[in-house]
């Protein structure tokens, strides 16, 4: 009855297995069985978003979805945004704009942010806010991640043209 | 100390030019944090764990007939099961202990009684509902005034009132009666033409950090203990285990996670003990994570309270009297915040002849732990609204009037200190002539609102190391846990002393086992007292380097001087070495160099730092729906450190503010169950409700630090609700008497509904 | 949370079946925003979990000008509120779908998790019901329709039998001159749960002049979603105008039996239907003459 389920899925571009019970949520999984603790818990009901990730290219609440679920899937969590040339647009943004304080939120924040950029390069003011309304922060007042957000955008905008042009 | 106190001199006299306070460079741990690397709390692991849970009460007050707890250990996969019966008897305050396993009664739903280490959460949690507990539930009492009534059920038979007069001989729920007077408050009110009163209710709000409590214990074999947990302050949790384990200082390690947000609410320890209680019956590690309802439901809200505030104005416009009664409910046990609100209330203002009453009453929700400038947003919401109506009668500029009244160097306070050095009048200059005070609000159904608040700085104690590294850099130990980038702003202050680069000092927050006792990350003292130990220590390496300076020289060590640049003396102007010079040089004039600064901050008259904020708010008349539009925060911050740092705290302070102010509030019903314990109906603000607050830096320089720094993290959440509530009086001709001022309150003090 | 089962069926006879076998102790997942929370709470416990989101006939959205809008009930709300046709006929729908939750609870959120988790204060059913949707539930004996309006029977509680499954809602086509608009109350912008909503649906006669048709629609002001059958009633053949809502507003807000909780008070309530009843045929009736209603939520 609680025998554990094998679960085969993409994370962060890698290829994992691993078995779990079917009550664990992907929140659970990815912290306490593959040790990806970069994603937070604050709320385990969906409304802190501390542990947004990607799930096949969608924005989730890693506590509202169970690990089971993931099987063939992708999903990428803060640990998967660096790439080899080193930090992400955005999260050399927060650290540029001070996006972050206790930075407990800022993983689940980059991936909401991550997600809208991939889907709109250049989203107004409003609708970052819009995006990131899932996203509790308490330290920050969200003003400075809203302006880090925008920096990131501009900077990815510029880096796909450099790319476009060359 | 080392330093003698006549060393530290204002900056304003002194053209120091600075070459590290004042910038903005990155703060510490930020790479690690946008990378998810940093360790929160909950990311602790260790071979072997175990996994804690925690049986709360469903009663807000009952006696515990029995706790039977036999089902539970015999659950497959548990390990250990501890009650109160587990601590060791005779340890710790009383209230400790039961605030952390209940020993005969609850006094709150949420009330820990028993905890349970299984191989997995879900299995503790599978086993806590085979706890068997049989209660004899009594009626409990939620509201700090009812409480106070002599036929209220009482949560503690043996508590008697504290007052001036000594302790009361009856039982009661007011654990203390205060009382702070000056001048003849009486003969005050007979000289004053207008004269207004008015009562407010404030509703316990939570402090909202995103990250849950979380604690793991490990018990090494020689009877010692090692604690990660996230906290505050890594020392008072290392004495509350001492206390209540009975187990001396020395043999417990507590090691500080990062902290994922406190605001106050993790100065206190809910679950370390119980992890260290599960982890030694267990014989194995055991993290203990709280759940969202559980921080709800069990730990640090700030105090719901009763204010009545009247204060008697003259025609000319000078405040001549005023008095106030705070009542404040302190939770389960004793110790609200009603003190520093009685402190705070008249706190601006220069008043000849004023009396406080404050009490500190206990009631069947849980005990209360301090929330940014604690006790002072609800002293402020209602003495800034009777201050506006004061001026509003006197047909004064609310501006004008705060500048007229406004208290200065040397103005006694109601509760006692003369005040030294503080900006109060700097602060609202800076304020009128700010555009947002003057520009129009560019719509209808709009205000502006103003309020005017004041946080006191704590020093506290703090200790911090420097030690000098071959390659010139140094390496900084503090016991000051890094809240929002106060680690960075302790270095920087190290940086200039030392003449060093920011990146040449890598400092770090040291456990229990490493450094001295350290006072929690609070009360705005971090980067002023454990800045001004760092300031000390660094101090004492160049008083070293001196010494080793003259002897390479072979020169007294009186003629030797470091002017941040380079080690030289006046016997020989040809000598010259770099502090990297002379760092490579330690090993072979009498090995390493290492700076302690340990500061005992209590002994400095400190000043505190004002801030008066302006709100334009939009009502939808219809909804009773408070919009804020434009919001600017001008604060006295002495000196800014990092002056990104300190924007920072002042628009996470607003945004708490306008949370408290507008959404937020602990909910109970008439049975003390909390009924919003989730972040859905406990509504902190998001991104949508929060504008683009502007801070407005002043610096008056503190004259008991070096470089003028006072403690600036508090001091932005406390005008906002009464900023807000001023504002909205100006679309609605109505005062606001209650906190949260929500939608269906709006439309009920506007007749709507 | 207790330990349970779980299945990921790709055909629809296969869950059928599977929920059919467990009884009570079995539940369709498809979203899991309320589910897997209510389980964490013990408010639900399941011995075992059918993933639905596998299943073709759930995961269909599909428009078609003469059969209208269908939406399988395990259709992302995400994916709704993309579709350019649902944006483009059905706008009203849009206005309840894209502020539920936030947008990580719309990855995964469903109309279908919507309805059967049958919240008072559910934001996509009184949309759903001045459009006149209706459902379609399979069981192994068969399949039936049961309108929108009648699906949900108290807080929590549908006509869902042991063994049926919803599959899909379908949205008729819109008709021509209509327009539906649908507005709640939140203290917050969002991340909020409706204090009161409502959705407003007319239809003008030919010549703009007079409202042929209308429909509204209540949430959180009673156990279930209401339709306001005399308000809608009260608009018809009338001009529209300011006393014709005010009318409507008034009618709408004589029904229901709304509650004080934490969340708002029940004279609030009663009040808010009537600001936003008018706000929302206001709405409904600028996309019936073409136009977009400006403004943000509640």
């Amino acid at each position: 009855m609680d025998g554990k389920v094998r679960v085969q899925a993409t994370i962060n571009g890698q290829p994992v297995e691993f078995l779990c019970e079917p009550r664990q949520s992907l929140l659970e999984c990815l912290r306490d069985i593959l040790d990806l603790t970069g994603t937070k818990e604050g709320c385990s009901d969906g409304n802190c978003g501390a542990c947004s990730v990607l799930l096949n290219g969608r924005l989730v609440n890693s506590c509202l979805v169970l690990g089971v679920e993931i099987d063939g899937g992708e999903v990428t969590t803060v640990e998967g945004l660096a790439g080899p040339d080193g930090l992400h647009p955005l999260q050399q943004a927060f650290i540029d704009h001070a996006a972050l304080q206790c930075g407990y939120c800022t993983p689940g924040m980059l991936l909401a942010a991550k997600a809208l950029l991939d889907r709109d390069p250049d989203p107004s003011e409003e609708r970052i806010r819009q995006w990131l309304a899932g996203n509790l922060c308490r330290c920050t007042g969200y003003d400075r991640i809203v302006r880090a957000v925008q920096d990131a955008a501009r900077r990815m905008r510029r880096d796909a043209d450099v790319h476009a042009e060359g | 100390m080392s330093t003698p106190r006549d060393e530290r001199k204002p900056v304003t006299d002194e053209p120091v030019s600075l070459r590290v306070i004042g910038t903005r460079p990155p703060l510490y741990g930020a790479v690690d944090k946008v990378l998810g690397r940093a360790v929160f709390g909950a990311d602790v692991s260790l071979p072997e764990l175990l996994h804690g849970k925690v049986l709360r009460s469903p009663h807000a007050h009952a006696r515990i007939l029995s706790v039977d707890t036999r089902r539970a250990e015999g659950y497959p996969g548990v390990h250990a099961v501890v009650t109160a019966r587990d601590l060791p008897e005779g340890a710790g305050e009383q209230s400790e202990r039961d605030n952390t396993l209940a020993g005969d009664k609850v006094l709150y739903v949420g009330h820990p009684i028993a905890a349970i280490a299984a191989e997995s959460p879900h299995i503790a949690e599978e086993a806590l509902a085979l706890i068997d507990v049989q209660y004899e539930v009594l009626p409990p009492v939620l509201d700090v005034r009812r409480a106070m009534q002599a036929d209220a059920p009482l949560l503690h038979e043996t508590l008697r009132t504290w007052s001036l007069a000594g302790q009361a001989a009856s039982s009661s729920n007011v654990a203390e009666h205060l009382q702070h007077v000056k001048g003849d408050p009486e003969r005050g009110f007979a000289e004053a033409d207008v004269i207004v009163e008015r009562s407010f209710t404030t509703t316990m709000v939570h402090q909202g950090y995103i990250e849950p409590h979380a604690s793991t214990a490990l018990w090494h074999p020689d009877g010692s203990l090692t604690v990660w947990t996230c906290t505050q302050g890594a020392f008072p949790v290392r004495e509350h285990l001492s206390s209540l384990l009975d187990l001396p200082m020395a043999r417990i390690r507590v090691v500080p996670t990062e902290i994922g947000g406190g605001f106050g609410g993790k100065a206190s320890s809910y679950v370390d003990v119980v992890a260290a209680l599960l982890a030694r019956k267990a014989g194995r590690p055991v993290k203990v994570v709280m759940g969202r309802d559980e921080v709800l439901k069990a730990t640090g809200p700030t105090p719901g309270t009763f204010i009545r505030v009247r204060m008697g104005a003259r025609r000319d416009g000078r405040i001549v009297a005023a008095e106030a009664e705070l009542c404040y409910e302190a939770g389960a046990y004793p110790g609200s915040s009603v003190g520093s609100g009685a402190d705070t209330i008249f706190a601006c203002y220069d008043i000849p002849n004023a009396r406080v009453d404050g009490y500190d009453v206990v009631v069947n929700k849980p005990k209360t732990s301090s929330y940014r400038a604690p006790g002072a947003t609800p002293a402020v919401f209602a003495v800034e609204q009777v201050v506006d109506e004061l001026a509003e009668r006197l047909c004064i500029d609310s501006l004008d009037f705060r500048l007229l009244n406004c208290a200065r160097e040397g103005t006694r306070r109601v509760s006692g200190q003369p005040y030294p050095r503080v900006g109060f009048v700097e602060v609202l200059q800076a304020a009128k002539a700010h555009p947002h005070y003057s520009e129009p609000l560019g719509g209808p159904n709009r205000g502006r609102g103003i309020a005017f608040g004041y946080w006191g700085n704590w020093a506290g104690q703090s200790c911090c190391t420097i030690s000098v590294n071959a390659d010139g850099t140094v390496s900084l130990l503090t016991g000051s846990v890094d809240v929002s980038g106060a680690l960075t702003g302790i270095a920087m202050q190290a940086a200039e002393e030392l003449g060093l680069e920011l990146r040449q000092v890598q400092a770090r927050v040291a456990d229990t086992a490493s450094i001295g006792y350290t006072d929690v990350s609070a009360g705005s003292r971090t980067t002023f007292g454990t800045g001004l130990a760092a300031i000390e220590a660094a101090r004492d390496v160049i008083a070293q380097m001196r010494a080793r300076a003259a002897r390479l020289w072979g020169v007294p060590v009186e003629t030797v001087s470091y002017d941040r640049v380079a080690f030289t003396t006046s016997v020989d102007p040809t000598q010259r070495l770099s502090f990297r010079e002379l760092a490579a040089q330690l090993s072979a004039t009498g090995g390493p160099v290492m700076g302690r600064g340990n500061l005992d901050g209590d002994v400095l008259r400190r000043g505190g730092a004002p801030g008066l904020h302006i709100a334009d708010v939009e009502l939808d008349p219809e909804t009773g729906k408070v919009t804020v539009l434009r919001y600017t925060a001008v604060q006295d911050v002495g000196r800014a450190v990092h002056p990104g740092n300190v924007e920072g705290q002042i628009k996470g302070g607003v945004a708490q503010g306008i949370g408290w102010a507008l959404y937020e509030g602990c909910f109970y019903g008439e049975d003390g169950q909390l009924l919003n314990a989730t972040l859905l109906d406990n509504k902190l603000p998001t991104a949508m409700d929060i504008p683009a607050v502007e801070p407005v830096i002043v610096e008056v320089p503190d004259p008991v630090h070096p470089y003028g720094v006072r403690g600036a993290g508090e001091t932005p959440i406390v005008p906002v609700a009464g900023a807000i509530a001023n504002a909205l009086y100006r679309i609605t001709g109505r005062r606001m008497e209650r906190l949260p001022m929500t939608p269906a309150y709006v439309l009920e003090r506007m007749g709507v509904i | 949370m207790k330990p349970f089962q779980y299945r990921a069926p790709t055909l629809l006879g296969e869950a059928l079946s599977l929920l059919a076998s467990a009884g009570q102790r079995a539940r369709a997942l498809a979203g899991g925003t309320d589910l897997l929370v209510q389980m964490r709470r013990g408010l639900i416990n399941a011995d075992l979990i059918v993933d639905v989101k596998k299943v073709f006939e759930l995961n269909r959205l599909d428009f078609d000008p003469s059969d209208g809008l269908t939406i399988g009930a395990a259709v992302p709300l995400c994916r709704i509120c993309e579709s350019p046709e649902v944006a483009q006929h059905y706008p009203g729908l849009v206005d309840a779908l894209s502020i539920i939750g936030s947008v990580a609870v719309r990855s995964r959120a469903t109309v279908g998790g919507n309805l059967c988790n049958a919240a008072p204060s559910a934001d996509s059913i009184p949309a759903l019901i001045v459009h006149g949707a209706v459902c379609t539930v399979a069981s192994r004996e068969g399949t039936r329709q049961v309108p929108v309006a009648r699906f949900c029977t108290g807080p929590g509680q549908t006509v869902l039998g042991p063994g049926e499954l919803l599959v899909s809602v379908r949205v008729p086509p819109p008709r021509p001159r209509s327009g539906a608009r649908y507005l709640r109350f939140t203290p917050r912008y969002e991340m909020d749960i409706a204090v009161v909503g409502v959705a407003a649906w007319l239809e003008l006669s030919e010549g703009l002049t007079t409202i042929a048709n209308a429909r509204i629609a209540l949430g959180a002001v009673a156990p279930t979603p209401l339709l306001a059958v005399e308000a809608g009633a009260s608009l018809v053949g009338r001009t529209p105008s300011a006393a014709a809502f005010a009318e409507a507003a008034a009618l709408a807000q004589s029904i229901g039996a709304p509650i004080s909780d934490v969340r708002g008070t029940a004279a609030q309530r009663r009040h808010l239907v009537g600001i936003l009843t008018r706000r929302a045929l206001e709405g409904a009736l600028q996309r019936a003459r073409g136009a977009e209603p400006d403004g943000r939520q509640g």
